[in-house]
């Protein structure tokens, strides 16, 4: 078993024929991710990496009975493709794109309500990705190894770094999933602990949190009533200045909430593992397990 | 982004808030002009306009009886900098100052409107302790910070108003005020995409009437594609000119005080890879990421940014290769650093697709680099070169 994503899902492209899409795509699919298909609003008819091109995610998935369908259309056109896949019935929507204005993503939180089966990833994430089953995002494939630590992240390059370590640890991954960087987001830590908890192949868990808001903390909290499993934290950003932007959106220390030292302190409260050197998780994985 | 105050307030009046009638003074021959577009009977109030909170603290809002109180308020700050507890050393320029008609104040409220993460929504939060940081009153006095989340219209509901304004003791024209007030700052709010929106204080005059003597708006970043009008307000002079130039070339960049530039691609890596030096005993001299995609074009103008920075005495480049190929980053490293003739140690660890091979190309290349694939080697690496 496994989270999200496995060997049955049955997944499509929006935004399929841009170039960033293409070539993702393209990986997905060497992966042997079972890509069905893409939607592109002008381009329905054609063929893409020989698979058919759709005008709407509705078309999609009466052809194909997609079931996810990962987002790559630019920014300004986010809201209304994830809204599009939620209507059409796709299940889990997994939004790659970056930049969306924070206010169209409460605009889609608000939509999302009206589909209760429909769960969003991202935005501004790498994706997800169950090791030997399928991949969907723009994770490179070769550090990942099936095995059995969950690992979730809110930055894509430390869940990699995250990956590789539990890799060349020789403890591999079950699902990893990056909920992305923004301010307001489809998935959370929370829900992906609870995923984590419940399933078998997963013996472990990684968070890999980063400063700003007070996710983190929530997530400790949730972690000392209803995780069994041991987890390995690590918090990006113990440098980071006060009222500075690091790069996402969400990664700001505001009103002296959100440091890597608060989140560190809640997490060790809460019985986590807490790294305090990024290049130190699998070794630490490795000791508790 | 964010805007000066009197931006703010000429957005404001744009929908129907009340503020206080001003006028501005970028020129020192312009205070004649704006004052004689207020009414300066009693006289007025000279506000700096810098992007920084507690400029009252260090002089930069005054009363002004006179046209000479304000000629001198202009003479002391005008083209100078202001340095209050938000800035760093050098401060920020002052290129404006705006003179405000008087308002006789008889009580200082707080209302602002928040992006609220946990809740997914944007929320309201008002305060009787109004004039103050609204951190520390949270903290140490709890039960005077009141607050409701916006519905999903970004709107809040009448009988949520009449809550607050039971709370604050409001009177029926106040109320009637306060609910015109919130109305159309939640408008604002959605309408210009905004991120902070931040009242402080709302005051109630002497009079009874509400009104606005402060304001403060950021705007998101992400939405500054269809917000053109407001992105044409940016003043780029408040900024650090570095992170301003690295907006431009699409690289983010933060300044920091250290001695070992980074660069690294992914914002979490970034910062993942400043703790590393520091925890290894040296100091990061920035934040920077150059984005997914390690180009030849962006790398070049990193090192740029990078080297501007004059306390930069070496360079950790950390790169999680991914789907990019790292012999191809190592590539585009070298003809960077031969491009702009980097002189300072630069230790680049590459790690992912074809790693070995990257690391290599960096060692064999004759230059004064040295190739890592493991972060802990590179960063022990680099604080050794800079000591």
């Amino acid at each position: 078993m496994s989270v999200l994503i496995d060997k049955n899902t049955k997944a499509i492209f929006q935004g399929f024929t841009g170039s960033q899409a293409t070539m993702h795509a393209e990986q997905c699919i060497n992966y042997g991710t079972n890509i069905v298909g893409g939607v592109t609003p002008g381009k329905g008819g054609i063929e893409h990496l020989n698979r058919p091109v759709f005008n709407s995610v509705k078309d999609a998935c009466s052809e194909t009975n997609a079931n996810v369908s990962v987002i790559f259309v630019p920014a300004r056109f986010t809201k209304a493709a994830i809204i599009e896949a939620a209507e059409s019935g796709i299940k889990l929507i997994i939004c790659i794109t970056e930049g969306v204005p924070v206010i169209d993503m409460i605009e889609v939180i608000n939509e999302l309500k009206n589909y209760p089966e429909a769960r969003l990833v991202g935005p501004n994430c790498p994706g997800v990705i169950t090791p030997g089953e399928a991949k969907l995002g723009i994770m490179p494939a070769d550090i990942h190894m099936k095995g059995s630590v969950g690992i979730v992240s809110r930055s894509g390059t430390l869940t990699y770094e995250a990956v590789k370590q539990t890799t060349d640890a020789g403890i591999g991954q079950s699902s990893c999933i990056g909920i992305g960087g923004d301010p307001v987001n489809g998935t959370s830590f929370i829900d992906c602990l609870e995923m984590f908890e419940k399933d078998h192949q997963t013996e472990s868990i990684v968070m890999v949190g980063e400063i700003g808001g007070t996710a983190e903390e929530e997530a400790a909290e949730f972690i000392k009533t209803s995780i069994s499993k041991p987890v390995v934290s690590y918090i990006a950003g113990v440098t980071a200045p006060k009222g500075k932007r690091m790069g996402h959106a969400g990664a700001i220390i505001s009103g002296g909430k959100g440091t890597a030292q608060d989140k560190f302190k809640a997490l060790e409260l809460a019985g986590v593992s807490v790294v305090t050197d990024l290049n130190l998780i699998g070794a630490r994985l490795k000791e508790l397990l | 982004m964010n805007l000066h105050e009197y931006q703010a307030k000429e957005l404001f009046e744009e929908y129907d808030l009340p503020v206080s009638r001003r006028g501005i003074i970028s020129e020192k021959d312009q205070i004649q002009e704006a004052l004689e577009s207020i009414n300066f009977s009693n006289g007025c109030v000279a506000k700096v306009q810098a992007h920084t909170g507690g400029r009252g603290k260090v002089g930069g809002v005054k009363l002004c009886k006179t046209i000479e109180d304000v000629q001198q308020f202009v003479d002391q700050w005008l083209g100078k900098r202001i340095k209050t507890i938000q800035t760093d050393e050098n401060g920020l320029p002052v290129n404006v100052i705006s003179v405000e008609e008087l308002t006789d104040v008889d009580k200082e409220l707080y209302l602002s409107l928040v992006i609220d993460r946990g809740a997914k929504c944007v929320s309201i939060i008002l305060s009787e302790a109004g004039g103050m940081n609204i951190e520390e009153v949270a903290e140490k006095t709890p039960e005077k910070i009141l607050k409701a989340e916006l519905n999903s219209n970004f709107k809040i509901s009448s009988d949520q108003i009449s809550l607050f304004a039971r709370n604050l003791s409001f009177n029926k024209t106040q109320e009637s005020e306060f609910k015109h007030i919130v109305e159309n700052c939640c408008k604002i709010f959605k309408d210009k995409d905004l991120s902070l929106l931040e009242i402080n204080p709302l005051v109630i005059t002497r009079a009874g009437a509400l009104h606005c003597l402060d304001a403060k708006l950021n705007i998101d970043e992400n939405a500054l594609f269809r917000q053109e009008k407001i992105a044409e307000k940016r003043d780029a002079s408040q900024e650090d000119s570095r992170e301003f130039e690295a907006k431009q070339n699409d690289l983010s960049y933060v300044a920091l005080d250290g001695n070992i530039g980074c660069m690294v691609n992914g914002a979490g890596l970034a910062m993942g890879t400043m703790d590393t030096i520091k925890l290894y005993d040296g100091e990061p001299a920035n934040f920077l990421d150059v984005g997914g995609t390690a180009t030849k074009e962006r790398v070049s103008s990193a090192f740029k940014l990078i080297l501007s920075d004059k306390n930069v005495k070496g360079i950790l480049v950390n790169i999680f290769g991914g789907i990019v190929r790292c012999d191809l980053i190592a590539e585009g490293i070298i003809e960077a650093i031969k491009e702009i003739n980097v002189e300072i140690p630069i230790v680049v660890r590459l790690q992912g697709n074809q790693s070995n091979l990257g690391k290599r190309i960096l060692n064999e290349s004759g230059l004064n680099v040295i190739g890592e694939d493991s972060l802990q080697l590179a960063a022990k690496k680099i604080v050794d070169l800079v000591k």
